[in-house]
């Protein structure tokens, strides 16, 4: 498949390639310095490090060969809907990875908080376990402080998080307004568009860390304050770092766009990532909703 | 029969040799060919740790290994078992037949093809190294439920991340095999002509990317739980074990589906093969496959009924699981009814196809006995439970895997295999399992509970029988990798089409089909749908 020509006819199938064997290399070993950390033995960190290094330059490597093949033409029609249909599914299974955590926030706050309280057919667990224990949410007051610590408040939703809401929202907007410059040939409004994404996506980002920090160092609520904190900080911490990644990889799409990559009606890479940064925009309306409004 | 469309390209000029051919291959077949013998490895790595259980319970009391060593074995055998044998197995079925099945030149997604593999001998390499951890290797039972799960000891945190990393390549397979299912059919291979072994796939594949990130959540939990203080499942913290139970089965249910689906059509290739006669009832083997799967999601609390569930929940999941033995039931039904007045013979995959139906179908019977809640309350968490679903596992899917390795060896490898050897392989493996595993289910129901090296003495009896039996199935299995290395390394050459009664694209392609299949796609005259 060397000319561009061919592409058409013959679905492109890649040569050899190494970058996947190093892409696995380099998270294994990432895992085992993560565990070494966790286990408190002393090289983890260096380990964990290396291999993140060795992960960054996977990633140039990979996402690098693959853009080049599609700055020649390579990809036509054809190959596109074979990424869009990875793409769309590799989505779907980030949407049921945090439906875990979703799924956990709900049933502790409907069943299984009541039921320490003696609800439904509980009473014996309640009279037996923790008597003194009254369900409430969020729930400050924790059955019992061994092991853990109480928060003294949560964080509200109509401050920064309603702030939050709205440029992630805006967020959205220009996104597409940048594809509808794309569409257009307008360059100059798809790189605007674009550029005020990666700002809007970064200000989050600052917004929740500094959110993160009066959580932690003037509310007392932490991970460790029972099914509040564990569930408000893994959920909105793994949407911020799903942010922090949509941002990054807009970050490149800019810089392509900026260096002349896409054409108006070929553009898949841009699309996917519109498509991610809609996935995060969507998980936070219902981290918006469900973990700081009601 | 070799098609003329069959387009002979010869880019394999250029590829690298020797080991980097393997690290660094973007072919469907070849990476197919990792998978299965990657399987392999682990189905022996696991079989071995079986055979140290059924040693240890030979006789009462403790003879051969230390109670935390028993229960390493139970939960890496399972561990091994699932993730290592047989979901890999069936991904390397699907690489290498679902692109010649529908005339596709690849997989969809061919370097992320090579990732999704390549990923799991580093994650099993994470698992296996914990039985050289201090503390041991995980011992709280594959279903990892906590507390007892984070009392393990270095172990731990190698284990979340190995199922992290097995789960990545499950998903990443799972996309590719979509995608290449739905966008790269030849011409004319309309959904409805794909042989059941793409369309179990297909639903295997939906039910992989909706379960495995549960998991990935799941156990991503436990591991804040243990290292960073979060009270997920800590009533003291407002948590609650058990909510770590509903979200495991969440993902567990429709695993159980995952491992058997592709099995199903494995089966419903070869029964029409060698009763010479279509399919009884596709459209209804499509549509029962994709009921179970939908079913599948809404069942899994029937693994938890004795925890103390509210009663209404006791009584939905137990009607919904009974529910599933209407699908279950037309397929078991229309594999019987292909077979009705058919002229039928008895080479080696029909053998194993044969004693698929009839023990799976006990397995799905002792697995009606479970799913009735006041019933599971006395068999839960005996070897009643351990019977069960090793007949659904290994009478099961694992024959079924045998069944499809008889089946599709020849147009592999180019030659025959023995089958002498073969049916040999058969017949031990068919008597020896049913030793194995049926006394169980008396064990069982006499409360001889699961995942315990010592027992009562009135249960020694059946556990030596079990034991002689669990014996003669291991030996049996070094016959069966002796037949494959046999015909690998020569034999009588195999036609294209090898079998008489066989239909389909992947019969029309040379044996041993060249490296790449279908660069053009077949022509359409050519897709008849055939037994399907």
């Amino acid at each position: 498949m060397a000319n561009a020509q061919a592409a058409h006819h013959h679905y492109f199938v890649p040569e050899s390639s190494k970058w996947p064997i190093i892409a696995t290399i380099s998270i294994f070993t990432m895992f085992v310095g993560g565990a070494l950390t966790l286990n408190d033995s002393g090289v983890g960190p260096e380990v964990l490090g290396a291999g993140f290094i060795l992960f960054v330059y996977m990633l140039f490597g990979w996402f690098g060969e693959v853009i080049r093949e599609s700055e020649k033409g390579i990809y036509g029609q054809w190959e596109d809907t074979s990424f869009r249909m990875g793409m769309m599914w590799f989505i779907f299974s980030e949407v049921m990875f945090f439906a875990a955590f979703f799924g956990a926030l709900f049933y502790a706050r409907v069943l299984s908080v009541p039921w320490l309280s003696g609800a439904g057919a509980e009473a014996t667990t309640h009279a037996v376990l923790w008597p003194e224990f009254l369900a409430d949410w969020p729930l400050l007051k924790l059955p019992s402080d061994y092991g853990f610590s109480e928060a003294k408040d949560v964080i509200g939703a109509w401050g920064v998080p309603a702030l939050n809401t709205a440029i992630l929202l805006a967020s959205g907007g220009t996104v597409t307004w940048a594809h509808w410059g794309l569409q257009k040939n307008n360059r100059g409004q798809l790189i605007l568009g674009l550029a005020m994404t990666v700002a809007l996506g970064a200000i989050f980002v600052f917004m929740q860390a500094e959110e993160y920090s009066h959580a932690y160092h003037e509310l007392g609520l932490t991970m460790s304050t029972g099914i509040y904190g564990a569930t408000f900080f893994l959920l909105t911490g793994f949407h911020g770092f799903h942010v922090t990644m949509g941002t990054v990889m807009l970050a490149v799409i800019l810089a392509r766009s900026i260096r002349g990559h896409f054409k108006p009606k070929h553009h898949f890479a841009f699309e996917a990532v519109a498509w991610y940064w809609h996935f995060v925009d969507v998980v936070w309306i219902g981290l918006f909703i469900f973990v700081y409004w009601i | 029969m070799s098609d003329a469309a069959v387009h002979h390209d010869h880019h394999d000029a250029h590829h690298p040799t020797g080991i980097m051919r393997w690290l660094t291959t973007t072919n469907h077949k070849d990476i197919g060919t990792m998978y299965l013998v990657f399987s392999l490895m682990m189905f022996f790595v696991g079989g071995a740790m079986a055979m140290v259980i059924r040693l240890e319970l030979f006789q009462p009391g403790l003879q051969w290994v230390d109670p935390q060593f028993f229960n390493s074995m139970t939960t890496m055998h399972a561990l091994v078992m699932i993730f290592g044998a047989v979901m890999p197995a069936w991904t390397g079925f699907a690489n290498w037949m679902i692109p010649m099945m529908i005339g596709a030149p690849d997989m969809a997604l061919p370097r992320l093809n090579n990732w999704s593999f390549w990923i799991l001998p580093f994650a099993f390499t994470l698992l296996l190294m914990t039985l050289f951890l201090p503390g041991g290797a995980p011992a709280g039972g594959w279903t990892m439920y906590p507390p007892l799960v984070l009392q393990t000891g270095a172990a731990f945190p190698f284990l979340i991340f190995a199922v992290h990393f097995m789960g990545a390549s499950s998903v990443a397979g799972a996309i590719n095999i979509i995608a290449t299912v739905f966008n790269l059919r030849a011409p004319g291979m309309t959904l409805m002509k794909l042989p059941l072994f793409v369309w179990t796939w297909i639903i295997t594949a939906f039910l992989l990317i909706a379960s495995i990130p549960v998991l990935a959540g799941a156990v991503t939990m436990l591991l804040t739980d243990k290292f960073f203080g979060t009270a997920f499942f800590s009533a003291a913290g407002g948590g609650d074990p058990v909510m770590f139970q509903h979200i495991f089965w969440f993902f567990g249910h429709p695993e159980v589906y995952i491992l058997i689906l592709p099995a199903f059509g494995i089966v419903s290739a070869i029964i029409p093969t060698f009763a010479r006669k279509p399919l009884f009832g596709y459209s209804s083997m499509v549509y029962a496959a994709a009921s179970i799967a939908f079913l599948s999601f809404i069942v899994w609390a029937h693994h938890m009924f004795t925890v103390g569930m509210p009663l209404a929940g006791e009584l939905f999941f137990m009607y919904a699981t009974i529910l599933i033995a209407v699908p279950t039931g037309v397929k078991v039904f229309n594999w019987v009814a292909t077979m009705w007045q058919s002229s039928m013979t008895f080479e080696t995959p029909m053998l194993f196809s044969i004693a698929f139906v009839v023990l799976f179908t006990i397995g799905g019977f002792s697995g009606l006995m479970l799913g009735i809640t006041p019933v599971d309350f006395q068999y839960h968490d005996t070897y009643f439970v351990v019977a069960h679903f090793h007949y659904v596992l290994v009478t099961g899917a694992i024959f079924a895997l045998m069944a499809g390795t008889y089946f599709w060896l020849p147009k592999w490898t180019g030659h025959m295999y023995d089958e002498t050897l073969g049916q040999l392989h058969f017949w031990l493996s068919t008597i020896s399992v049913n030793v194995l595993f049926f006394p169980q289910h008396f064990l069982g129901l006499a409360g001889m509970p699961r995942r315990i090296p010592d027992y009562a003495v009135q249960f020694a009896d059946w556990n030596m029988v079990s034991s002689l039996g669990g014996f003669v199935f291991g030996v049996s299995q070094l016959l069966f990798l002796a037949v494959i290395v046999k015909c690998a390394r020569g034999g009588a050459k195999a036609r294209d089409q090898v079998w008489e009664g066989a239909r389909g694209l992947e019969w029309t392609l040379p044996s041993p089909p060249p490296y790449h299949s279908f660069s053009t796609p077949p022509a359409p005259a050519t897709i008849d749908g055939g037994y399907r």
